[in-house]
């Protein structure tokens, strides 16, 4: 990789697992470089002390190793043709194709202006009821699904993507295992979408270290798409615990000291930084949009972990898969699962009692959780109590349920029929406005 | 100036090796690429100095040079600033360039070709003291004051003041004459360190003024008052910031300042977007007009999340000083302790609970120190409320932050996740939180005389039931509905219709999301009756079927406008359901 007029340091000074320091001059900090050929970034300067990173690990560095300063900070190349392509974590193509021309960007780069923001405003409509009738999702919006790592979340997300209508789809994999990439790029392929999807995948087969690359190569390929072509993106990142996996690794390996859950202080500044990309541009400028989607894997559900709760501090809202054994099926948990965006298109985008029957029949499925309790614990039920049962099967097998695919008008008269068919007029608590028009 | 040249690098940390003196807390601009980088000294040792960097330091290098200023980081007060978004360090950022926030670029705060109608106050020949009234001007309607320099020493005597006309800020609106003789001559504009604190007053003494939120849960039940301080923990999702605005939009304050402190991006453009058009139910004139937003969201640089509660408070003590009301809001106050956390670890200094640095306690309860209620020296009063949000992590209330802040602010509204799974919104748990102020005598004597001297009691009495009922619930769900008596039950749903009818309230209902006193104050009333009525059903059932029927009539009363027929006649099925239940 060298050229003629690039200086070449022989000398290394000190190596760690993950780091090499050695005496160099004139470094910018941020900058990358390459020991021996692996890519390496500069972490840290102290006068003539130059500390680098090197993201496949220092397995096999010689002292004399050969290091040359490259004078720039992590790139990608952007334009058209990444369009349909594969990439690693540096943003070179892994799928046999030709290199990509185009501008070279800096990843990672500076945040949007906030009043050069727009109010997100435009539904997502992805015919899951669990979504799109209890958590609405919005162009611009960033949400991430909990999930323990044997829930269905890719293939959740993928069909997601699939109905959402975005002009691109870019996926980010980290630490995705070599089945999961070929699920993705088989579902995309048989839908025909292969040219509007690009993935930049680290897999479990690659360095851990790596990883740190992929959403700030995503983003930057989405902020290009988004202001340049003021198309509508969607970005898919899975998975963002292993992401904070490799930060863990960094920090520790870098002598700083743990916070919670051995991350580091900066974890949640870190994750805000990506997870802050996701914007709805106003019409000004184009209006393009970045919508981020991502998995959080929980360790047995423990939503306490510091990754998942400084993620849901970040985004607008998360989304919980689950088991109803009852029914038998996958459903969106409508307790946990939360879209703050909701408020910005029910009601408004959609017809105009959405709010109201939403927080009815969660409030019915609640009264349907108390009920199942009492059971348990042997207690008769009364009447309304076995109403609320029954209610909450018809509920989560026709709405829940990961395998609807209504329309939201759709979803909402089936949330109507269901709640004549089980209860009471004032039993359902809902503004006499809509009652008059929807209880027939 | 001293000079300095950049030793290294580690993140926003940069060492300089510096060529004179260097003041703890002073202002210097690195330049890298033709970038110039605004930074924050906060360690020196000897020549080595250590500042923390507004900005991003991609592609510093070593042998940069620094210039220094000589001052600590300071805002500019002055008229101008309403309906204004800035950032940490108070760039405009409307007047900023293009789609994303280029580094090393800062903006005026200020306006200086806009034109003030200036009428003067003070006349020559007067005795002045720092921060003393000079003249006025108004900005959407709001007379502010313009003022003696703050920092001015002694008493001064007014030389000249300018006649009453249009100027500019920066004109010289009057000489003063001070001490030693010597003429200062003062314009429309105050510079003021931020991490100092204002004290041009003369007392502050115990707030008592009931600030009305429209917000039943909190007016209701857990008053806040101005000049007041309260704090908002919450877990992710449990309506902080939905609670937050809601009172930002309603609270009767002169001027709203709200400090989005490492929080989403889209919260803050939620703001800009909603508050030209709503209107503020005091006023009547736009919600916009009153409000100064302070966006470091959470992707903007971690030193300048530290220094943007700072520059709001400043702010929120320069209106205070004109005797203005102010609610300043920050959310949250966890970003920023985080923040500290951040710089804190990379001096590699020793780390208290949480890796939190050891002063952090101190840093908390000084800047909730600097909110008050306060007698000015002509006379006047001038507040500042402060309500923070807390984001503990986990939703685990034995952290630090939460820890600290509990030690200094008298209102805590616990938001529960439990509520908020229920959808009982606002999520604020009714027997966890508490109000010192509904413990002061001059605040029992303030609404005595305002509202009446039965408000109080019932409040209290309510609460009583709320946590009676809580213990019931437990009951029951232990024994059963059958294992305890039907008066548990009625017990029960007593705190139910509470719950339902005055704490949970809709924050995006037109009607139901503002709530005036008067109105909340009937509906006090009515549930008082409800619940001091005795009550005799043959079985639970009954109760239940009795109650859900009230709750839902008071929840359409609730969704009813103020005063309508509809209200009216929601209210009079409510009085005859308690009218006509067997006692």
């Amino acid at each position: 990789m060298a050229t003629a007029f690039q200086k070449v340091y022989t000398t290394i000074s000190q190596i760690t697992k993950a780091t090499c320091s050695l005496k160099a001059k004139g470094v910018g900090y941020d900058e990358l470089a390459t020991i021996d050929g692996k890519l390496a970034q500069v972490v840290k300067i102290m006068g003539d002390d130059v500390t680098l990173q090197v993201f496949e690990g220092t397995s096999g560095i010689p002292t004399n190793a050969e290091v040359v300063f490259l004078g720039k900070s992590p790139s990608l190349k952007v334009s058209e043709q990444l369009a349909g392509r594969f990439f690693n974590a540096y943003g070179n193509p892994i799928d046999g194709g030709p290199v990509v021309e185009g501008k070279d960007v800096e990843i990672g780069g500076p945040s949007v202006n906030p009043v050069r923001r727009k109010q997100p405003s435009e539904l997502i409509a992805t015919g899951i009821a669990g979504i799109d009738l209890n958590n609405t999702l919005v162009s611009g919006q960033k949400i991430p699904f909990f999930a323990d790592p044997d829930q269905p979340f890719n293939e959740v997300m993928a069909m997601v993507a699939l109905r959402a209508k975005a002009d691109k789809i870019i996926l980010g994999g980290m630490g995705m295992t070599n089945d999961d990439y070929l699920f993705f790029r088989n579902t995309f392929s048989n839908a025909g979408s292969l040219d509007r999807i690009i993935s930049f995948i680290n897999t479990t087969e690659d360095p851990a270290v790596e990883r740190l690359l992929i959403p700030d190569m995503a983003l930057t390929a989405a902020e290009y798409f988004a202001v340049e072509k003021h198309e509508k993106v969607l970005v898919l990142l899975t998975d963002m615990t292993s992401y904070a996996d490799s930060l863990s690794i960094v920090s520790n390996r870098m002598d700083q000291i743990p916070s919670k859950d051995s991350m580091p202080g900066s974890l949640y500044s870190d994750l805000a930084k990506i997870y802050e990309k996701a914007v709805q541009f106003p019409e000004s400028v184009g209006g393009g949009s970045i919508t981020i989607i991502a998995v959080t894997t929980l360790s047995g559900g423990d939503i306490t972990h510091a990754v998942p709760d400084n993620t849901g501090y970040i985004t607008e809202g998360q989304l919980y898969l689950r088991r109803d054994s009852d029914v038998g099926k996958v459903i969106v948990d409508p307790f946990r699962s939360l879209s703050r965006l909701k408020q910005l298109v029910a009601g408004k985008k959609t017809r105009k009692d959405h709010s109201q029957v939403m927080n009815a029949a969660i409030r019915l499925y609640a009264d349907a959780a108390n009920a199942k309790t009492k059971l348990e614990n042997g207690f008769d039920l009364t009447d309304y109590d076995n109403r609320c049962l029954d209610f909450s099967r018809d509920y989560a097998n026709h709405l829940l349920a990961i395998d609807v695919n209504l329309n939201t008008e759709e979803m909402l008269d089936v949330t109507w029929e269901l709640f004549r068919k089980y209860f009471k007029l004032e039993e359902v608590n809902i503004k006499k406005e809509f009652t008059d028009i929807y209880w027939k | 100036m001293t000079k300095g040249t950049v030793s290294g690098v580690i993140a926003n940390m940069v060492t300089l090796r510096v060529d004179g003196p260097v003041k703890q807390g002073e202002i210097c601009y690195i330049e890298t690429g033709g970038d110039r980088l605004m930074a924050e000294v906060i360690k020196i040792l000897g020549q080595d100095v250590y500042v923390q960097v507004f900005e991003s330091t991609r592609g510093l290098k070593v042998g940069a040079v620094a210039q220094f200023t000589g001052h600590m980081l300071e805002v500019q007060l002055g008229p101008g600033m309403l309906s204004k978004n800035y950032d940490g360090l108070q760039n405009d950022l409307d007047k900023m360039e293009g789609v994303f926030l280029k580094r090393g670029q800062y903006t005026e705060p200020l306006d200086a070709d806009r034109l003030w109608d200036f009428t003067p106050l003070a006349k020559a020949g007067d005795q002045v003291k720092a921060s003393d009234w000079l003249g006025q001007v108004t900005e959407n309607e709001q007379p502010l004051k313009i003022m003696a320099p703050f920092q001015m020493e002694g008493t001064a005597t007014v030389k000249s003041i300018a006649k009453a006309g249009t100027y500019k800020i920066h004109d010289t609106i009057a000489v003063l004459t001070n001490e030693q003789g010597q003429d200062i001559e003062v314009d429309m504009v105050q510079h003021w360190p931020v991490k100092f604190a204002m004290t041009n007053y003369k007392q502050k003494p115990r707030p008592f003024k009931l600030l009305e939120t429209g917000v039943r849960t909190i007016d209701t039940f857990n008053p806040i008052v101005e000049g007041g301080t309260g704090f908002i923990p919450g877990p992710f999702g449990t309506g902080k910031t939905v609670l937050q605005h809601a009172i930002s939009k309603q609270a009767e304050a002169d001027i709203v300042i709200i400090a989005a402190c490492g929080e989403r991006a889209n919260e803050v453009v939620e703001i800009f977007t909603e508050f030209p058009e709503l209107i503020d139910p005091h006023t009547g004139r736009k919600l916009m007009e009153r409000t100064i937003i302070i966006a470091n969201t959470s992707n903007m640089p971690v030193a300048a999340r530290e220094a943007s509660v700072y520059t709001a408070m400043t702010m929120a003590e320069y209106y205070r000083s004109m005797g203005l009301r102010v609610l300043l809001m920050a959310d949250s106050t966890s970003r920023w302790a985080q923040a500290l956390r951040e710089m804190s670890n990379r001096m590699e200094e020793l780390p208290g609970p949480d890796a939190f640095p050891m002063d952090l306690g101190a840093l908390i309860s000084n800047f909730y120190g600097r909110a008050g209620y306060v007698y000015l020296n002509n006379g006047q009063t001038g507040s500042i409320t402060f309500l923070g949000t807390v984001s503990p992590a986990g939703g685990n209330l034995k952290e630090p932050v939460t820890e600290n802040t509990k030690k200094v602010a008298r209102c805590f509204y616990g938001l529960e996740q439990d509520r908020a799974d229920k959808k009982r919104y606002p999520a604020v748990n009714p027997i966890d939180s508490y109000s010192k102020y509904l413990e002061y005598p001059e605040f029992a004597e303030y609404i005595k005389e305002h509202i009446n001297d039965q408000w109080i009691p019932k409040v209290l009495a309510l609460k009583t039931r709320m946590q009676r009922g809580k213990e019931i619930a437990e009951q029951i769900n232990i024994l059963g509905d059958d294992g305890v008596p039907v008066d548990y039950h009625i017990v029960f749903w007593k705190s139910e219709i509470i719950d339902y009818v005055i704490l949970q309230q809709d924050a995006f209902d037109e009607v139901d999301a503002v709530t005036p006193l008067e109105r909340q104050e009937e509906i006090l009333n009515l549930v008082t009756d409800i619940c001091e009525h005795e009550y005799s059903f043959a079985d639970f059932l009954e109760v239940v079927s009795y109650f859900k029927k009230m709750i839902n009539l008071c929840k359409q009363m609730n969704y009813s406008p103020y005063k309508s027929e509809q209200y009216y006649s929601f209210k009079q099925q409510v009085q005859d359901m308690v009218a006509q239940a067997a006692q």
